[in-house]
């Protein structure tokens, strides 16, 4: 082999934002990525972010603050929140058992968990009305009592406890096995019962994965529309969810409307998004501590 | 190198001393941002030679490797193999082997496919034919001892399987260089002492010239040819391993290739003192302020009334013939080595004796 | 699901050994799932069937329910390979290199998970409607977005936009650049590097995303509602179409065009249960959604 007298020149890297790596396609990767992201999601959210501003400041504000769409907005997140909070203890009991004991169709009952991922909203929907209406199989048996079932926030919320349970099941399981036992068994030989031992040792070290899987379920409701639609009855003021607003506004083509409604669930949802890590981030640390 | 076998290289010693120089490093320089990872390293090794880079975790030596290896891009400086400018080459064309330090197999394919990936990735034309290519697998398989084990997968494998593949795929392409990555590091100790021989015996006879990389001294001392030993990308000191061992260029080495006493002393006038133990200085030694080096396995035990450092036994553990001595020398506990016969008669706490470094080394005073 | 006589025992490592305890955390778990899960599931099929198999088979065989069905295929075989391809061009870019700004990119590929499927909707409508930005040019040339399938296309991809980078992302950082690194030392190019070590390594990961996006795409409804305009026959997905009957008092038709979705859902469940027990080790880690 001839020797070739240029000795490398020491080489500059091209792109100073990345670090120079032996493998190809950084750039046609990148770009395919940034290219389809930008038409995707940039761009549209982009003109979600700008439209409202067509009515002026005053005009959203006034648009945001008419009773229906205050009474909408207050009712979507009022209504998750509320069956976010619910789908916490039942997540918990679920999550515990699916990971802690073994017992026939204990597999079945854990891949059924994501059922309601599974189900399209809209069959969801139609059939939870079906269930709870007054002539259904439990709406008939609430109305017994004077409950009213579907067509009433109650109804709403039903919907948003089916939809966001897995979020909160998903979240623990992991959690609860990787759970050091001898933390717990620790517990035991320092004489903790079974309740001392689930509250102090156990739920401390879930409460970050807790609240994450309630801030996901949360999230979920409030933007949710197929499952709820149906069972809600759509009685402005009443059972209006901010989604069902945003169909009505748009076909009313007043978009401007429609998309402040959308700005603000999407603002609001990420408002309470960086106050729930905050709060997660808070009880990872104290865990740790 | 002829095709398709492995020849047997001459491993004397004297005939290595006069092969050529096949790899020529030079003023290597690289940074991962302001961390510098290497700072102008250069060495060369000649032909077939068996080379270890051997340095503390963050010393550079794996960067170095993966620079040889193509994998890294240095921000300055020369790598030459055979003569040629290797910098230039992409990665595939280098014809390196390199083995990774957790193997990197291929997961989804087995053993024989693994070996194989190199040749069926050759172009077309240069690509041998299957019954070849099935031919070079078996003899590879048979190389490394798994003649058994082609059909199973690498999750399949123990970990010195796994080793033994990763290096048996590396040869199945007749690298010039073969690169190895703490080829040791994920096994237990039992299982590395084995290999490590195996491995010197593997390099003697494909007779490629060999660049591994280890943190563990006795490794590095054991098996190569000639020690590179790097600390914070640089490299300290290189030479055979009885150099490196007997003449360390400096503290670092001394206490980084083993176990290390350490004693400050002055020298004047070609005297050595240290405590109350008065010697003649050696001839190259530095003037002033001193540190004293030695080998906990390095001493002689005398009388009070000897020569040597004042030191007070503070417990003793016998093993056999052979004894653990704690001494308190100059306020300081020192964990002293003594053999069979070197163990002082009557040992026990609480006993007064001389301490006589046999080859105390003397760096001048940090 | 019966539990009739559960053989319920804690694991032996479990920390509470009351057996009185676990039967009954067992039994509440499956009456949780029973009623809030699979009621709604049994509801579907029974009122499908309500009027025999005679009335169900018809309302499948309607010409508008055909149609329905072939426009949900055709909108997910385009945005399902297109979300695939991007997946994989942003997962290698994101887990395979070193760069600035990985962090916004990351978050901007999760975020139309935390958007409503109606908003996800919307911004196309602001973009393309009749009053969007782009609806006079669009009018005046003669082009329909929304209101046609290419409206229901691009709701789709944005729902179902991160389905498969999701799954890809974490799996592919974890996996590391080894093996590549490997292969290229060996002499593969990168072509063959990518397409004989990266795409084997990860296609059950890429399945399984293309599963979960398929089963969104194919089932979603508040997105391609608020772009679909509900033109029968024309632009109603086959959730729209169970939305039209339903509000027809076509039950039977409703359920029918339901339990098609239903099984869409069940099918995709099993087949990604089967996943996660086969190859849970070549799945991404703690993130089975």
């Amino acid at each position: 082999m001839t020797a070739h007298a240029i000795p490398a020149a020491p080489v500059k890297a091209r792109r100073p934002w990345v670090v120079h790596s032996v493998l190809p396609g950084f750039g046609l990767s990148l770009g395919i990525t940034l290219a389809y992201l930008g038409a995707i999601v940039v761009l549209p959210l982009v003109a979600l972010a700008i439209r409202p501003w067509e009515l002026g400041l005053n005009g959203v504000v006034h648009a945001l603050a008419a009773p229906r769409v205050a009474a909408a907005l207050r009712l979507s997140f009022g209504l998750s929140a509320l069956a976010a909070l619910l789908n916490a203890p039942l997540g918990v009991l679920l999550a515990w058992t699916l990971t802690r004991y073994e017992f026939p169709g204990r597999r079945i009952l854990d891949a059924l968990v994501d059922l309601p991922f599974a189900l399209p909203t809209a069959v969801a929907g139609i059939a939870l009305t079906a269930i709870y209406a007054p002539t259904g199989p439990l709406g008939s048996l609430a109305a017994k009592v004077g409950i009213k079932t579907a067509y009433s926030p109650l109804g709403i919320f039903i919907a948003l406890v089916f939809i966001g349970l897995p979020f909160v099941v998903r979240s623990l399981q992991p959690v609860l096995q990787d759970l050091d036992k001898e933390v717990e068994e620790a517990a035991t030989t320092l004489g903790a019962n079974a309740l001392q031992r689930a509250v102090r040792v156990i739920l401390p070290a879930l409460g970050p994965s807790l609240v994450s899987g309630v801030s996901l379920a949360f999230a979920r409701a409030v933007g949710e529309y197929g499952s709820v639609v149906f069972i809600a009855g759509n009685l402005p003021g009443k059972t209006e969810i901010a989604p069902l607003l945003i169909v009505i506004k748009l076909e009313q083509y007043d978009y401007a409307g429609a998309a402040a409604v959308g700005l603000a669930m999407v603002a609001i949802s990420f408002g309470s998004l960086v106050a729930i890590n905050g709060l997660q981030l808070f009880l990872a640390r104290r865990g740790k501590a | 190198m002829p095709e398709n076998s492995l020849p047997t290289a001459d491993t004397d010693a004297q005939k290595r001393g006069k092969s050529p120089l096949s790899l020529e490093i030079s003023g290597i320089s690289k940074s991962f941002g302001r961390f510098p990872a290497l700072n102008d390293v250069s060495l060369h090794a000649r032909d077939k030679e068996f080379l270890a880079l051997l340095g503390p975790s963050g010393s550079g030596k794996t960067t170095l490797l993966r620079v040889l290896a193509g994998l890294e891009r240095p921000d300055a400086g020369e790598v030459r193999f055979a003569g040629e400018d290797f910098l230039s080459l992409p990665v595939r064309s280098r014809k390196v082997g390199m083995v990774f330090q957790h193997y990197a197999l291929f997961r989804h394919m087995t053993v024989a496919q693994n070996i194989a990936f190199g040749l069926t990735v050759r172009p077309r034309r240069e690509r041998p034919s299957k019954s070849e290519t099935a031919d070079r697998v078996a003899d590879l398989l048979k190389l490394v001892q798994l003649e058994d084990l082609g059909a199973r997968f690498p999750a399949q494998l123990s970990g010195g399987q796994r080793q033994r593949v990763a290096l048996a795929r590396a040869l199945a392409i007749e690298p010039k260089m073969l690169l190895l990555d703490e080829p040791f590091g994920a096994l237990d100790a039992q299982v590395r002492r084995e290999l490590r021989r195996w491995l010197r015996e593997l390099h003697d006879r494909a007779g490629v010239t060999t660049v591994f990389v280890t943190h563990d001294q006795e490794e590095a001392l054991d098996l190569a040819d000639r020690v590179a030993i790097l600390k914070d990308g640089r490299l300290i000191q290189l030479g055979t391993p009885n150099e490196v061992y007997e003449k360390p260029a400096d503290p670092f080495v001394y206490d980084f290739l083993g176990a290390a006493c350490r004693l400050p002393g002055v020298i004047e006038g070609g005297r050595l003192t240290v405590a109350d133990w008065e010697s003649k200085a050696p001839a190259d030694a530095p003037q002033g302020r001193v540190d004293v080096f030695f080998r906990p396995d390095e001493v002689m035990f005398a009388p009070l009334d000897g020569a040597g450092l004042a030191g007070e036994v503070k417990a003793v553990v016998q093993r056999g013939p052979d004894a653990r001595i704690e001494c308190l020398i100059e306020g300081r506990l020192f964990e002293l080595e003594a053999r069979g016969p070197g163990v002082p008669s009557g040992v026990a706490p609480g006993l007064s004796l001389r301490i006589k470094p046999l080859r105390p080394k003397i760096y001048a005073a940090a | 699901m019966t539990l009739a006589n559960p053989v319920v025992g804690a694991r032996p490592v479990s920390s509470v050994r009351l057996p009185g305890l676990a039967i009954l955390l067992v039994l509440a778990s499956a009456v949780v799932m029973a009623v809030l899960v699979l009621l709604p599931l049994f509801v579907v099929f029974h009122d499908a069937f309500a009027k025999g198999i005679g009335k169900y088979l018809a309302s499948i065989r309607d010409p508008d329910a055909i149609s329905a069905i072939q426009l949900t295929l055709l909108v997910a075989a385009i945005a399902v390979p297109l979300n695939a391809a991007f997946g994989i061009a942003a997962a290698w870019c994101i887990a395979k290199f070193e760069f600035r700004g990985k962090a916004a990119l990351l978050t901007l590929i999760d975020l139309p998970f935390s958007m409503s499927p109606v908003v996800s909707g919307l911004v196309w409508v602001l973009l393309f409607g009749a009053q969007g930005w782009f609806g006079t040019w669009l009018i005046d040339h003669d082009i329909k977005i929304i209101f046609a399938t290419t409206g229901l296309v691009l709701a789709t991809i944005l729902v179902t936009f991160p389905f498969v980078a999701r799954e890809l992302i974490p799996l592919m950082q974890d996996q590391g650049s080894d093996e590549e690194a490997a292969a290229l030392t060996l002499g593969a190019g990168g072509f063959t590097t990518f397409w004989r070590i990266t795409l084997p390594n990860i296609r059950w990961a890429l399945l399984y995303g293309v599963l979960l996006c398929n089963a969104r795409a194919m089932g979603e409804f508040g997105a391609v509602s608020v772009v679909s305009g509900h033109i029968r026959g024309l632009t109603t997905t086959l959730p729209l179409h169970v939305e039209v009957l339903y509000n027809d008092y076509d039950f039977v038709g409703a359920f029918a065009a339901a339990s098609l979705l239903a099984s869409l859902g069940l099918i995709t469940l099993v087949l990604k249960t089967g996943l996660e027990w086969r190859h849970a080790g070549e799945l991404a880690a703690n993130r089975r959604h």
